[in-house]
């Protein structure tokens, strides 16, 4: 199984997990994976270091015990402060990334650089994104589908499409430029 | 790969230039029975050129196609004109709806002309109209219609006779993209339950993600190697 989404804020994500009403790590860790099912499942241990950096932060705090027949397990409730932390995150514009140091980027340039065959590799590059393009297509047109899970898909497809518009023009940048080169020579 | 259907249709080496531009320089591709292809490349990399030969509209200077191992390329026009009327849906790049029947008429007219009564006719394209989500577009005429609801009708009118190949040029060119992923999809629930082989043209990749593979085209040129089994280096 491959994951839609991997790199996510876990801190505000429990933030907003906690912004429903006190909650333990173990109660949090299920209801993260299933609010994105398309992410990669949260680890317990990541759950409970977070939680002890928000308490730290002063964003959360411990709200008591609940055991419910079961072992103790500590409460947590959202601060004011984390409460607006969760609020502020949401609301902020995310950074356009200009993705910089994305692989297939250095690897064209390395490529070019090293006298290698970016051409090629570009289409082999193109059939894995399409590949993968595809099963993402399968998978959020699939009858009853959630709603996460299509706009996950969503997400991953237009970013995946922007790659892939990317590389064609970079492949037709590398023609011209060829072009160009055996004229010069020519000339 | 192994199991690839047999090819219904196979297109080789096709050369073809319009005066003197080349348009064609070497393409081929085979189409399954029940399979679908998509074709990209940039703009004016011969996609509209290679479907035309596929659909016996254009000849191509060199090179063949056959369809069910009948060759088309040098077919008459009258065994061509049975075929594109029996066993071929073929939607334009740009449009051509007959611009003085409604869009219901537009997609009765290929039932009528193969002996289906009106009344009938117009039931059945009333059905793909709807399944295409242009139901309450039926009464109007083609100057009165959206880019994007004139495609859906020519879909619509390229499948109501039940076709074995459907061949589409750009048939989500003017819509955005929640409409197109609505066309596609009922495109290949139909490709599904009929088993028609369907070839889409189209420059966009997330459309062309809808088919089971890719062939591309560069310089009238269909390049090698894009569906072959690939590693992924992680
Ligand atoms: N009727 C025509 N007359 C002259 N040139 C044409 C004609 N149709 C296409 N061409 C040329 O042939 C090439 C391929 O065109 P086309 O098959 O329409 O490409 P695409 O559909 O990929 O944009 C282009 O250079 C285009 O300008
Ligand atoms: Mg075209």
């Amino acid at each position: 199984m491959q994951y839609i989404l991997i790199s996510m804020s876990t801190r505000h994500i429990l933030l907003g997990l906690l912004a429903k009403g006190p909650s333990h790590g173990y109660d949090l860790k299920r209801r993260h994976d299933e609010h994105f099912p398309q992410a990669r499942p949260l680890a317990y241990g990541q759950v409970y270091t977070t939680l002890q950096r928000l308490v730290r932060d002063g964003l959360a705090e411990v709200a008591g015990t609940d055991a419910d027949g079961g072992p103790e397990r500590t409460l947590y409730r959202l601060t004011e402060d984390g409460a607006r932390e969760a609020t502020d995150w949401a609301g902020q514009v995310t950074p356009p990334a200009p993705y910089v140091t994305n692989e297939i980027f250095a690897k064209v340039v390395v490529a070019i650089l090293t006298d290698g065959d970016p051409a090629s590799h570009l289409l082999a590059q193109r059939a894995a994104h399409m590949e993968r393009m595809r099963e993402l297509t399968t998978l959020k047109t699939a009858p009853g589908t959630e709603l996460a899970t299509v706009l996950a898909a969503d997400y991953a497809l237009n970013h995946l499409d922007a790659d892939l518009r990317w590389m064609t023009t970079t492949q037709a940048r590398l023609t011209t430029l060829t072009a160009v080169t055996v004229e010069a020579d020519r000339a | 790969m192994s199991n690839r259907p047999e090819p219904l249709v196979v297109a080789r080496d096709l050369v073809k230039a319009h005066g003197r531009t080349p348009a064609l320089r070497g393409a081929g591709l085979d189409l399954g029975a029940g399979e679908i292809v998509a074709v990209t490349g940039p703009s004016g990399s011969g996609k509209s050129t290679l479907l035309h030969c596929l659909a016996g509209i254009a000849s191509p200077d060199e090179g063949s196609v056959t369809y069910a191992g009948e060759r088309v390329d040098t077919l008459p026009e009258r065994r061509l004109s049975e075929l594109r009327r029996t066993e071929f849906g073929v939607v334009f790049q740009f449009g051509q709806l007959i611009p003085e029947l409604t869009a219901l008429d537009n997609v009765a007219l290929p039932l009528m002309l193969a002996g289906t009564a009106r009344g009938a006719a117009q039931e059945r394209a009333a059905d793909w109209l709807e399944r295409f989500g242009a139901g309450e577009q039926r009464g109007l005429r083609p100057g009165e219609l959206s880019g994007g609801q004139a495609q859906r009708v020519a879909l619509a009118r390229a499948l109501v006779t039940g076709p074995r190949v459907v061949l589409a040029d750009e048939p989500t060119g003017a819509l955005d993209s929640l409409a197109s992923e609505q066309v596609m999809a009922a495109l290949v629930r139909t490709a599904r339950e009929t088993g028609a082989a369907v070839l889409v043209v189209t420059h966009d990749a997330q459309v062309a993600a809808y088919a089971d593979r890719e062939v591309r085209l560069q310089d009238g040129v269909t390049q090698d190697g894009v569906t072959a089994g690939l590693e992924v280096h992680a």
